[in-house]
């Protein structure tokens, strides 16, 4: 009875010192890797029920492969209304603000000035407020002045460069910061002016900071629900319409467009990591 | 132009300032104003006047309570998760990841590329009733018969916590990417051990990231209100849901602007108690 009861223990044992061996030799390996599968998991949710056939209106549980839903995503009314919005929301904000806030940290990193704390407090408080009262305040600003604003379209715009502002200073404020302004300097004892030295020197070398400033200010632009839905009136973003439908039954079509959002946006982030690999390695050939 | 920069050199930096810091001004601080103006209005709507109630903040708060504190909780412990799930992975891809870094950092950031709404709503998916997780962990008993994941305080604040991770994961990996390898070798050198050098060398100099990890993740997820609208009850509301009723729905415009002054008062609170905290373990660390 003991012996039968011995050996089986001895054995587990024996897997059990080898299976904890590896765990904590790889331990932190594994659990990055879980953590990495947790944060994959959702997206490859969304990809995959893009692909289903639901079988009444909920699209919760899996039933079958089709295409149908991406060859028909613009099946569901106002759909693709709502993403022309957001991309001209996003395309006209993300250009605003992007020349706005460029401007706001040259003056910040290149300038001492009366004021230059202050206006650093300016910029850091609309990243730092909620944006449930971003929404709020703006709203009750256009509610008081209906005489000149009516909400749609317009107020979108508003409040989007307002709160992509900020990011698109911090953006271009860190570049500009290691920028060697022996380089103006040598312009300008060139003969050039202010205006040929800013277009032939000095925004050809802030430009990749200002189109990543753009890049991730159409980013938030096109994925902000909560100041748009206080401000959009009647209008409908991509964000604005996934929550009106979501209290109904979310078609398989919003995967489908979330998808290819998605994809679009890793394309073009693998884009930029192999060019920065290739950038590198062709400065480490010249040396 | 160019001679007229040179002649009023000062003027520069005002003339490069002023369209963007117009903007802020007008769309950011004088909504700030506009919002403190009406949460001291009284009335029904349309009829808002203004008579300087402060029974409006008194009021929010006594029928608020319940939902002001289950906001700072859930926030919270949804920083305190980011924090577990975030700091192991991204020290393993500062220290360990080795060429893969770049693609790894890209993993963090991919929740942002898919729309938040329908990230949040993929959670429906994978937490409904007839979904895997909740079939296997009623099938080893973890959850009884009946036993849901959906419509819990678990759904909400696992949401907030999905939605959230980057903004902690992010500077972490920034301020410990930064550390010098060799102030490792130099513990070693001097026997510490591993873990040890961890404590003593690599954790101090990651703090500068998980401050400013924990405002970025704490701030919005107080005021967040569409995960407890999507993956909870009314008995998961918080307080941005309030507001959100209030100013869509009930259009109680006094109410739902005293409350957002109560959001932003209470979130300072606790940045100040915050700030308190990591300066004094500074002294004595």
């Amino acid at each position: 009875m003991t012996s039968v009861a011995v050996r089986p223990a001895r054995s587990r044992s024996g897997l059990g010192t080898r299976v904890w061996a590896f765990v904590r030799r790889h331990a932190l390996t594994v659990y990055a890797l879980l953590v990495v599968g947790y944060l994959m998991l959702p997206i490859a949710v969304v990809i995959l029920f893009s692909f289903n056939k639901p079988a009444g209106r909920f699209n919760y549980v899996w039933e079958e492969f089709t295409l149908d839903n991406w060859a028909n995503w613009n099946a569901v009314l106002g759909i693709q209304d709502a993403i022309i919005t957001s991309l001209e929301v996003g395309l006209l904000a993300t250009v605003v603000a992007t020349a706005l806030g460029t401007l706001i940290a040259m003056a910040i990193v290149r300038h001492h000035f009366v004021g230059r704390g202050a206006t650093n407090v300016l910029v850091f408080l609309p990243m730092s407020t909620p944006e449930i009262v971003l929404g709020a305040s703006l709203l009750t600003l256009f509610l008081n002045t209906t005489a000149v604003f009516q909400l749609g379209f317009v107020t979108i715009f508003i409040a989007h460069v307002m709160f992509i502002v900020s990011f698109v200073v911090v953006t271009v404020k860190a570049r500009l910061i290691g920028f060697d302004r022996h380089l103006e300097e040598a312009a300008m004892d060139l003969g050039a002016n202010e205006l040929t030295t800013f277009r032939k020197v000095t925004l050809p070398l802030i430009a990749p900071a200002m189109l990543a400033a753009a890049l991730l200010g159409f980013a938030l632009s096109i994925d902000d629900f909560v100041i748009t839905y206080f401000n959009a009136g009647g209008t409908q973003t991509f964000p604005i319409f996934v929550w009106g439908i979501a209290r109904v039954a979310v078609p398989p079509q919003v995967n489908v467009v979330a998808s290819a959002i998605f994809l679009v946006a890793i394309a073009l982030a693998l884009g930029n990591v192999f060019w920065q690999y290739r950038s590198a390695k062709r400065t480490q050939g010249a040396t | 132009m160019g001679s007229f920069l040179h002649r009023h050199r000062g003027a520069t930096p005002y003339l490069l300032l002023a369209p963007g810091i117009l903007w802020l001004a007008i769309f950011f601080l004088i909504p700030l104003g506009f919002l403190g103006y009406e949460s001291l209005q009284s009335g029904l709507f349309p009829d808002f006047q203004f008579t300087w109630e402060f029974s409006n903040f008194s009021d929010g708060i006594r029928d608020y309570h319940e939902q002001i504190v289950r906001s700072f909780v859930y926030a919270g412990i949804a920083t305190i998760a980011c924090l577990v799930l975030a700091y192991p992975l991204v020290y393993w891809i500062a220290f360990r990841a080795g060429p893969w870094r770049n693609l790894f950092l890209l993993f963090i950031v991919a929740p942002f590329f898919v729309t938040y709404l329908v990230r949040t709503l993929a959670w429906l998916n994978i937490l409904a009733d007839e979904g895997p997780v909740v079939g296997i962990l009623r099938d080893v008993h973890i959850l009884g018969p009946d036993g849901r994941l959906l419509a819990t305080t678990f759904a909400v604040v696992s949401g907030i916590t999905y939605n959230f991770f980057p903004f902690m994961a992010l500077p972490i990996y920034v301020s410990l990417e930064q550390i010098d390898p060799r102030l490792l070798e130099a513990a070693k050198d001097l026997y510490a051990s591993s873990i040890q050098a961890f404590l003593r060398v690599t954790l101090p100099l990651s703090a500068p990231g998980i401050v400013a990890g924990t405002l970025l993740t704490f701030i919005p997820a107080a005021g967040d209100f569409i995960n407890a609208a999507l993956l909870g009850t009314p008995n998961q509301a918080m307080i941005g849901n309030v507001i959100q009723a209030k100013f869509l729905e009930s259009l109680d415009y006094p109410g739902a602007a005293s409350l957002s002054f109560v959001l932003m008062g209470l979130i300072l609170v606790a940045l100040l108690v915050y700030a308190r905290i990591v300066g004094s373990e500074r002294l004595t660390g």
